[in-house]
Protein backbone atom coordinates (compact mmCIF):
# COMPACT_ATOMS: atom_id res chain seq x y z
CA UNK A 1 0.00 0.00 0.00
CA UNK A 2 1.16 3.56 -0.70
CA UNK A 3 0.91 5.77 2.33
CA UNK A 4 -1.13 8.94 1.87
CA UNK A 5 0.73 12.23 2.08
CA UNK A 6 -1.65 15.14 2.81
CA UNK A 7 0.84 17.91 1.95
CA UNK A 8 1.69 16.37 -1.40
CA UNK A 9 -2.03 15.95 -2.11
CA UNK A 10 -2.98 19.51 -1.11
CA UNK A 11 -0.21 20.96 -3.26
CA UNK A 12 -1.14 18.78 -6.24
CA UNK A 13 -4.82 19.68 -5.95
CA UNK A 14 -4.01 23.41 -5.87
CA UNK A 15 -1.88 23.11 -8.99
CA UNK A 16 -4.39 20.92 -10.85
CA UNK A 17 -7.18 23.41 -10.13
CA UNK A 18 -4.86 26.19 -11.28
CA UNK A 19 -4.53 24.50 -14.67
CA UNK A 20 -1.80 21.85 -14.44
CA UNK A 21 -4.33 19.16 -15.23
CA UNK A 22 -1.79 16.45 -16.09
CA UNK A 23 -0.75 16.30 -12.41
CA UNK A 24 -4.00 14.50 -11.71
CA UNK A 25 -2.30 11.28 -12.84
CA UNK A 26 0.16 11.47 -9.92
CA UNK A 27 -2.53 12.47 -7.45
CA UNK A 28 -4.77 9.50 -8.15
CA UNK A 29 -2.09 6.85 -8.66
CA UNK A 30 -1.64 5.99 -4.95
CA UNK A 31 -5.42 5.44 -4.64
CA UNK A 32 -6.09 3.27 -7.67
CA UNK A 33 -5.51 -0.06 -6.01
CA UNK A 34 -7.87 0.75 -3.13
CA UNK A 35 -10.51 2.07 -5.54
CA UNK A 36 -10.44 -1.08 -7.62
CA UNK A 37 -10.57 -3.54 -4.75
CA UNK A 38 -13.28 -1.66 -2.89
CA UNK A 39 -15.37 -1.83 -6.06
CA UNK A 40 -14.44 -5.44 -6.67
CA UNK A 41 -15.59 -6.29 -3.15
CA UNK A 42 -18.95 -4.70 -3.94
CA UNK A 43 -19.47 -5.85 -7.51
CA UNK A 44 -17.54 -9.15 -7.45
CA UNK A 45 -16.78 -8.88 -11.12
CA UNK A 46 -13.55 -7.62 -12.71
CA UNK A 47 -15.14 -5.84 -15.67
CA UNK A 48 -17.78 -4.05 -13.58
CA UNK A 49 -15.16 -3.10 -10.99
CA UNK A 50 -12.85 -1.68 -13.64
CA UNK A 51 -15.65 0.30 -15.34
CA UNK A 52 -16.77 1.70 -12.00
CA UNK A 53 -13.16 2.52 -11.09
CA UNK A 54 -12.82 4.58 -14.26
CA UNK A 55 -16.11 6.39 -13.59
CA UNK A 56 -14.99 7.05 -10.01
CA UNK A 57 -11.72 8.58 -11.09
CA UNK A 58 -13.45 10.85 -13.60
CA UNK A 59 -15.91 11.98 -10.90
CA UNK A 60 -13.02 12.67 -8.56
CA UNK A 61 -11.45 14.85 -11.24
CA UNK A 62 -14.68 16.68 -12.01
CA UNK A 63 -15.38 17.33 -8.33
CA UNK A 64 -11.85 18.09 -7.21
CA UNK A 65 -12.77 21.68 -6.32
CA UNK A 66 -15.25 20.29 -3.78
CA UNK A 67 -12.59 18.47 -1.79
CA UNK A 68 -12.21 20.49 1.40
CA UNK A 69 -9.33 18.72 3.06
CA UNK A 70 -11.36 17.98 6.21
CA UNK A 71 -11.14 14.27 5.36
CA UNK A 72 -8.12 12.49 3.95
CA UNK A 73 -8.03 12.57 0.19
CA UNK A 74 -8.09 8.77 -0.06
CA UNK A 75 -11.08 8.56 2.30
CA UNK A 76 -12.94 11.08 0.15
CA UNK A 77 -12.03 9.24 -3.05
CA UNK A 78 -13.15 5.90 -1.63
CA UNK A 79 -16.52 7.28 -0.54
CA UNK A 80 -17.02 8.42 -4.13
CA UNK A 81 -16.00 4.94 -5.28
CA UNK A 82 -18.43 3.33 -2.89
CA UNK A 83 -21.32 5.49 -4.11
CA UNK A 84 -20.39 4.71 -7.69
CA UNK A 85 -20.31 1.00 -6.87
CA UNK A 86 -23.66 1.07 -5.06
CA UNK A 87 -25.21 2.92 -8.00
CA UNK A 88 -23.88 0.35 -10.41
CA UNK A 89 -25.07 -2.47 -8.20
CA UNK A 90 -28.60 -1.06 -8.28
CA UNK A 91 -28.41 -0.70 -12.04
CA UNK A 92 -27.25 -4.23 -12.76
CA UNK A 93 -29.65 -5.63 -10.17
CA UNK A 94 -28.58 -7.88 -7.36
CA UNK A 95 -26.95 -10.67 -9.26
CA UNK A 96 -25.57 -11.87 -5.97
CA UNK A 97 -27.82 -13.31 -3.36
CA UNK A 98 -26.05 -11.54 -0.50
CA UNK A 99 -25.63 -8.11 -2.16
CA UNK A 100 -27.29 -5.50 0.01
CA UNK A 101 -29.71 -7.69 1.91
CA UNK A 102 -26.87 -8.69 4.19
CA UNK A 103 -26.94 -5.14 5.61
CA UNK A 104 -29.89 -6.08 7.74
CA UNK A 105 -28.65 -9.46 8.80
CA UNK A 106 -25.95 -8.68 11.26
CA UNK A 107 -26.87 -10.04 14.62
CA UNK A 108 -27.27 -13.63 13.52
CA UNK A 109 -24.42 -15.98 12.78
CA UNK A 110 -21.86 -17.95 14.70
CA UNK A 111 -18.59 -16.16 15.29
CA UNK A 112 -16.92 -18.83 17.39
CA UNK A 113 -13.37 -19.29 16.13
CA UNK A 114 -12.00 -22.58 14.82
CA UNK A 115 -10.67 -24.30 17.92
CA UNK A 116 -7.05 -25.35 17.62
CA UNK A 117 -4.58 -26.53 20.18
CA UNK A 118 -1.50 -25.29 18.37
CA UNK A 119 -0.66 -23.08 15.44
CA UNK A 120 2.49 -23.01 13.38
CA UNK A 121 2.89 -19.66 11.73
CA UNK A 122 2.50 -19.60 7.96
CA UNK A 123 5.17 -17.27 6.59
CA UNK A 124 4.30 -14.74 3.88
CA UNK A 125 6.72 -16.55 1.53
CA UNK A 126 4.16 -19.35 1.36
CA UNK A 127 2.13 -16.98 -0.85
CA UNK A 128 4.48 -17.83 -3.68
CA UNK A 129 2.35 -20.95 -3.92
CA UNK A 130 -0.52 -19.70 -6.07
CA UNK A 131 -3.19 -21.87 -4.50
CA UNK A 132 -2.66 -20.29 -1.08
CA UNK A 133 -3.56 -16.88 -2.53
CA UNK A 134 -6.62 -18.44 -4.15
CA UNK A 135 -7.77 -19.93 -0.83
CA UNK A 136 -7.45 -16.53 0.87
CA UNK A 137 -9.26 -14.71 -1.96
CA UNK A 138 -12.11 -17.21 -1.95
CA UNK A 139 -12.56 -16.87 1.80
CA UNK A 140 -12.71 -13.08 1.61
CA UNK A 141 -14.98 -13.08 -1.43
CA UNK A 142 -17.25 -15.53 0.42
CA UNK A 143 -17.85 -13.11 3.31
CA UNK A 144 -21.15 -11.20 3.41
CA UNK A 145 -20.71 -7.73 1.90
CA UNK A 146 -20.82 -5.84 5.21
CA UNK A 147 -17.82 -7.83 6.43
CA UNK A 148 -16.00 -8.07 3.13
CA UNK A 149 -15.67 -4.33 2.66
CA UNK A 150 -14.45 -3.87 6.24
CA UNK A 151 -11.70 -6.48 5.74
CA UNK A 152 -10.83 -4.87 2.46
CA UNK A 153 -10.44 -1.35 3.83
CA UNK A 154 -9.01 -2.16 7.23
CA UNK A 155 -6.87 -5.25 6.68
CA UNK A 156 -6.05 -5.20 2.98
CA UNK A 157 -5.79 -1.48 2.33
CA UNK A 158 -4.70 -0.88 5.94
CA UNK A 159 -6.89 2.14 6.64
CA UNK A 160 -7.56 2.93 10.30
CA UNK A 161 -10.91 2.48 12.03
CA UNK A 162 -11.85 6.14 11.62
CA UNK A 163 -11.14 6.25 7.89
CA UNK A 164 -12.91 2.94 7.34
CA UNK A 165 -15.98 4.31 9.13
CA UNK A 166 -15.86 7.50 7.05
CA UNK A 167 -15.69 5.64 3.72
CA UNK A 168 -18.59 3.36 4.62
CA UNK A 169 -20.64 6.02 6.38
CA UNK A 170 -21.01 3.96 9.56
CA UNK A 171 -19.98 4.46 13.19
CA UNK A 172 -16.51 3.49 14.42
CA UNK A 173 -18.05 1.14 16.96
CA UNK A 174 -19.83 -0.67 14.11
CA UNK A 175 -16.55 -0.97 12.22
CA UNK A 176 -14.97 -2.61 15.28
CA UNK A 177 -17.79 -5.10 15.74
CA UNK A 178 -17.86 -6.03 12.06
CA UNK A 179 -14.09 -6.26 11.85
CA UNK A 180 -14.08 -8.63 14.78
CA UNK A 181 -16.76 -10.82 13.21
CA UNK A 182 -15.10 -10.75 9.81
CA UNK A 183 -11.77 -11.84 11.25
CA UNK A 184 -13.48 -14.58 13.28
CA UNK A 185 -15.24 -15.84 10.16
CA UNK A 186 -11.96 -15.84 8.24
CA UNK A 187 -10.06 -17.61 11.02
CA UNK A 188 -12.80 -20.19 11.30
CA UNK A 189 -12.87 -20.84 7.59
CA UNK A 190 -9.17 -20.58 6.92
CA UNK A 191 -7.35 -22.04 9.91
CA UNK A 192 -8.22 -25.67 9.09
CA UNK A 193 -7.35 -25.15 5.41
CA UNK A 194 -4.14 -23.25 6.02
CA UNK A 195 -2.52 -25.68 8.42
CA UNK A 196 -0.95 -27.57 5.54
CA UNK A 197 1.02 -24.46 4.52
CA UNK A 198 3.01 -24.26 7.74
CA UNK A 199 6.67 -25.11 7.35
CA UNK A 200 6.92 -28.85 7.70
CA UNK A 201 9.04 -30.21 10.48
CA UNK A 202 9.34 -33.65 11.97
CA UNK A 203 6.17 -34.78 13.62
CA UNK A 204 4.14 -32.23 11.67
CA UNK A 205 1.24 -34.51 10.96
CA UNK A 206 0.47 -35.57 14.49
CA UNK A 207 0.30 -32.03 15.78
CA UNK A 208 2.20 -32.73 18.96
CA UNK A 209 5.22 -34.56 17.64
CA UNK B 1 -9.58 -10.82 37.16
CA UNK B 2 -9.96 -14.37 35.81
CA UNK B 3 -11.53 -14.46 32.38
CA UNK B 4 -12.75 -17.39 30.32
CA UNK B 5 -11.99 -18.39 26.73
CA UNK B 6 -15.18 -16.94 25.30
CA UNK B 7 -14.37 -13.60 26.84
CA UNK B 8 -10.91 -13.70 25.26
CA UNK B 9 -12.35 -14.52 21.82
CA UNK B 10 -14.64 -11.49 22.02
CA UNK B 11 -11.62 -9.24 22.26
CA UNK B 12 -9.23 -10.97 19.88
CA UNK B 13 -9.61 -8.49 17.05
CA UNK B 14 -9.14 -5.45 19.30
CA UNK B 15 -6.25 -7.23 21.02
CA UNK B 16 -4.49 -7.74 17.68
CA UNK B 17 -4.97 -4.04 16.89
CA UNK B 18 -3.64 -3.01 20.31
CA UNK B 19 -7.00 -1.48 21.19
CA UNK B 20 -7.89 -3.13 24.48
CA UNK B 21 -7.29 -1.11 27.61
CA UNK B 22 -4.41 -2.05 29.89
CA UNK B 23 -6.26 -3.97 32.62
CA UNK B 24 -8.14 -6.16 30.18
CA UNK B 25 -4.97 -6.68 28.17
CA UNK B 26 -3.18 -7.91 31.29
CA UNK B 27 -6.09 -10.30 32.04
CA UNK B 28 -5.97 -11.64 28.49
CA UNK B 29 -2.17 -12.03 28.63
CA UNK B 30 -2.48 -13.99 31.88
CA UNK B 31 -5.13 -16.24 30.34
CA UNK B 32 -2.99 -16.81 27.23
CA UNK B 33 -0.05 -17.97 29.33
CA UNK B 34 -1.93 -21.08 30.38
CA UNK B 35 -4.55 -21.60 27.64
CA UNK B 36 -3.16 -23.29 24.55
CA UNK B 37 -6.50 -23.07 22.72
CA UNK B 38 -6.77 -19.29 23.03
CA UNK B 39 -3.08 -18.93 22.15
CA UNK B 40 -3.64 -20.94 18.97
CA UNK B 41 -6.82 -18.97 18.13
CA UNK B 42 -4.95 -15.70 18.62
CA UNK B 43 -1.89 -16.81 16.61
CA UNK B 44 -3.96 -18.18 13.75
CA UNK B 45 -6.19 -15.09 13.60
CA UNK B 46 -3.17 -12.79 13.60
CA UNK B 47 -1.53 -14.95 10.94
CA UNK B 48 -4.65 -14.76 8.75
CA UNK B 49 -4.78 -10.96 9.15
CA UNK B 50 -1.13 -10.68 8.07
CA UNK B 51 -1.55 -13.01 5.10
CA UNK B 52 -4.62 -11.27 3.65
CA UNK B 53 -2.76 -7.93 3.77
CA UNK B 54 -0.07 -9.24 1.44
CA UNK B 55 -0.16 -7.56 -1.98
CA UNK B 56 0.27 -10.94 -3.65
CA UNK B 57 -3.20 -12.06 -2.54
CA UNK B 58 -5.07 -9.40 -4.49
CA UNK B 59 -3.44 -8.29 -7.72
CA UNK B 60 -4.83 -5.68 -10.10
CA UNK B 61 -5.93 -7.05 -13.50
CA UNK B 62 -3.20 -6.80 -16.15
CA UNK B 63 -3.29 -3.41 -17.88
CA UNK B 64 -5.71 -1.87 -15.35
CA UNK B 65 -3.54 1.13 -14.61
CA UNK B 66 -2.70 1.82 -18.27
CA UNK B 67 -6.38 1.76 -19.24
CA UNK B 68 -7.31 3.98 -16.29
CA UNK B 69 -4.74 6.61 -17.17
CA UNK B 70 -5.68 6.51 -20.84
CA UNK B 71 -9.27 7.24 -19.76
CA UNK B 72 -8.04 10.12 -17.59
CA UNK B 73 -6.15 11.52 -20.58
CA UNK B 74 -9.33 11.47 -22.65
CA UNK B 75 -11.15 13.35 -19.88
CA UNK B 76 -8.33 15.86 -19.49
CA UNK B 77 -8.07 16.34 -23.21
CA UNK B 78 -4.30 16.01 -23.01
CA UNK B 79 -1.95 13.62 -24.79
CA UNK B 80 -0.81 10.59 -22.77
CA UNK B 81 1.37 11.68 -19.88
Amino acid sequence: MTLPNPEFEAERIRRILAGEKHLFHDLIRPCERSIYFLLFSLLKNETDAEDAAQETVIKVYQNLDKFRGDAQFRTWVLSIARNEGLGKLRKIGSRREDSLDAETDESSGDYTPAILTSWKEIPAQALEQKELGAILRLAIEGLPEIYRNIVLLRDIEEMDIRQTAAVLGIREATVKVRLHRARSLLQRRLAPQLKGYAPKRKGWFGGRG
Amino acid sequence: MRIDCKHVWEHISAYIDGEVEATLRADIDRHLETCEICSAVLDSTRNVVILVADDRVFELPAGFSERLHARIDRELGTPAG
